[in-house]
């Protein structure tokens, strides 16, 4: 049910404790979670070279915004990302946006959200509260790239990033 | 002038003439084809009376009082593909006030729907609804928000347009319909919902396009949505993996399932035949399976918990399903017949032992959507918990840092 790079991945960020959305008391606590996770997670793919977003949020950690890159045939393609943080979280997942692909790809909800429904979602149920923004970004959000990138680079629909890698 | 120029001003004066004249004929569809508002609705048998089938079905012994329509406001979150037909038959059937939500614009792509038309594209939702809405029935009130319910912004302006959204003023909508395409929003309804003690429908169509449900949400009473994963009718077909497409849309199932959804807010307003708890269409094998769902005692909802106790004392009979939900005797028998308790110590079964009971204690034909965190043996490392250290700004800046 689970695959091994999945397990892999989840090994390297580690699980959040508290069940708190952005209308709760507990979501101080939460957000310190999240980015003490996102800062672990961060950090090791900066170890191991292979980092591939950037991201942050607002005071209140309701908005984050950053940016994801990915390499196909030893090109760099670069997009803006953002999400909000939904008031029914930590039990849903954010939905996250990358709006400059918005109608490029059938994969996508409108406004830009990348369809996590079946790669992403039911996994995300089944690990509430423990999952978070780093989970949603390293499972939801890097394999949509994988799958989408190279469709949308041989498509030409997407340019890479010029003088980079 | 030469004659040449004056037989050209006189066809022009002509040919100008003849445009004023077609475009005073679109000038009248716009200004005089428009109704005025009728204050009263008349059972009286005449072309000219938009109520006199309505009216019609107390004759008919089906509906004791068809005005009390009037006193009635529906709030629709999601003006797609089932929201905007949903709320046209509830408009063509004279309902009070209708509160619409959508934070999308019309769009080619929705042309396989019914509603909206391709002159709208590019036209918020709710604007487009609006205008078609009010010129089919100009006796009903709106109220339009364009919004994404789920987002810190507009969840309180959500909660307070529900609670002051009655008819009558300062009171609460008398039921929201949810009409949306994901499950964050669902939520977000369900949470609202729950919060302020209002009932609710939920209705969606599945991915494929072949099957569609409507759930009958009160809370305390039945489940909420949080109370189980989502019900979801069984396609009966080995679902196949596509590629390339999110989901699949027909006019057919949409109206169908939009159809189910309003039929179903008229029995359960206006007091006539038995209201459906859960309702599923099959596209592919024409078949309507139902049930009753009741809420979860444990359901990690805390709003729904407290409903839950609100309401101990006035369970919902799953014998007598009639329409009278408020004035129900307590349930005589108190079997689980449709119950969804939580498995007990399922930490020895498989997955697939956990489906093949789910099968047995949900009706024929339905089943949940995905299994919940609480059945599954941890497939996480639960040694593997996040240490804090710092408090939020320094562990802001040193992620901005890095």
């Amino acid at each position: 049910m689970i695959d091994n790079r999945t397990k892999e991945t989840l090994q390297k960020i580690p699980l959040l404790t508290e069940k708190a959305g952005p209308r709760d008391e507990g979501w101080e606590k939460r957000l310190k979670e999240e980015y003490a996770a996102l800062i672990k997670y961060v950090k090791l793919n900066k170890d191991t070279d292979s980092s591939w977003f950037s991201i942050q949020s607002n005071k209140q950690g309701t908005k984050w915004f950053g940016k994801c890159w990915y390499i196909h045939n030893l090109l760099k393609y670069e997009f803006g990302v953002e999400f909000d943080i939904p008031v029914t979280y930590p039990v849903t997942a954010p939905e996250i946006q990358i709006p400059e692909l918005d109608g490029k790809t059938p994969k996508m909800y409108k406004g830009g959200k990348i369809c996590q429904t079946v790669h992403f979602n039911p996994l995300w149920s089944r690990n509430v509260p423990h999952f978070g923004i780093a989970h949603s970004l390293a499972l939801g959000l890097a394999p949509w790239l994988a799958a989408e990138i190279p469709v949308l680079a041989e498509k030409g629909l997407v340019r890479a990033k010029e003088n980079d890698v | 002038m030469t004659t040449q120029h004056e037989d050209d001003l006189v066809s022009l004066k002509n040919l100008v003439q003849e445009l004023k004249l077609k475009l005073s004929k679109y000038e009248n569809v716009e200004t005089h084809k428009q109704r005025s508002k009728i204050e009263e609705m008349s059972s009286e048998v005449t072309d000219d009376n938009p109520y006199s089938r309505l009216m019609a079905l107390k004759r008919m012994g089906i509906v004791e009082n068809y005005e009390r329509i009037k006193d009635y406001s529906v709030a629709i979150v999601g003006i797609g593909g089932v929201g905007s037909v949903t709320a046209e038959m509830l408009t063509r059937c004279g309902i009070g006030k209708l509160l619409l939500y959508d934070f999308d614009t019309v769009s080619m792509a929705n042309m396989n729907r019914l509603f909206f038309t391709p002159d709208q594209a590019g036209m918020s939702k709710v604007d487009a609804s609006y205008k078609t809405l009010t010129n089919i029935n100009p006796d009903v009130e709106f109220e339009c928000y364009q919004y994404n319910i789920t987002t810190m912004d507009h969840f309180d302006p959500f909660l307070q347009s529900l609670s002051n959204g009655g008819k009558a003023p300062k009171k609460p909508v008398d039921l929201v319909l949810s009409c949306v395409d994901n499950f964050e929003a669902r939520m977000s309804v369900n949470q609202a919902c729950n919060e302020l003690d209002i009932k609710w429908m939920e209705s969606g169509v599945s991915e494929d396009a072949v099957s569609g449900h409507i759930q009958f949400m009160i809370p305390g009473r039945t489940a909420c949505y949080q109370c189980a994963p989502p019900l979801i009718v069984a396609s009966g077909v080995k679902q196949i993996k596509r590629e390339g497409v999110c989901a699949a849309s027909l006019p057919t199932t949409m109206g169908i399932t939009a159809g189910l959804l309003a039929q179903n807010v008229l029995k359960y307003l206006l007091n006539f035949g038995s209201v459906g708890y859960y309702v599923g269409y099959s596209a592919l094998t024409d078949f309507f399976p139902t049930m009753v769902v009741k809420p979860n005692p444990h359901c990690s909802n805390r709003w729904c918990m407290v409903r839950q106790e609100q309401h101990k004392d006035n369970p919902l009979s799953l014998q007598n399903t009639n329409c009278n939900v408020d004035d129900e005797e307590p349930a005589s028998h108190a079997d689980n017949e449709w119950g969804i308790e939580v498995v007990s110590s399922v930490q020895e079964e498989d997955d697939e032992e956990i489906a093949r009971n789910r099968l047995q204690e949900l009706g024929e034909g339905i089943d949940y959507a995905f299994m919940r965190s609480d059945e599954l043996k941890p497939s996480i490392d639960t040694n593997n918990v996040v240490e804090v250290d710092g408090n939020i700004d320094e562990l802001m800046r040193q992620l901005n840092e890095m």
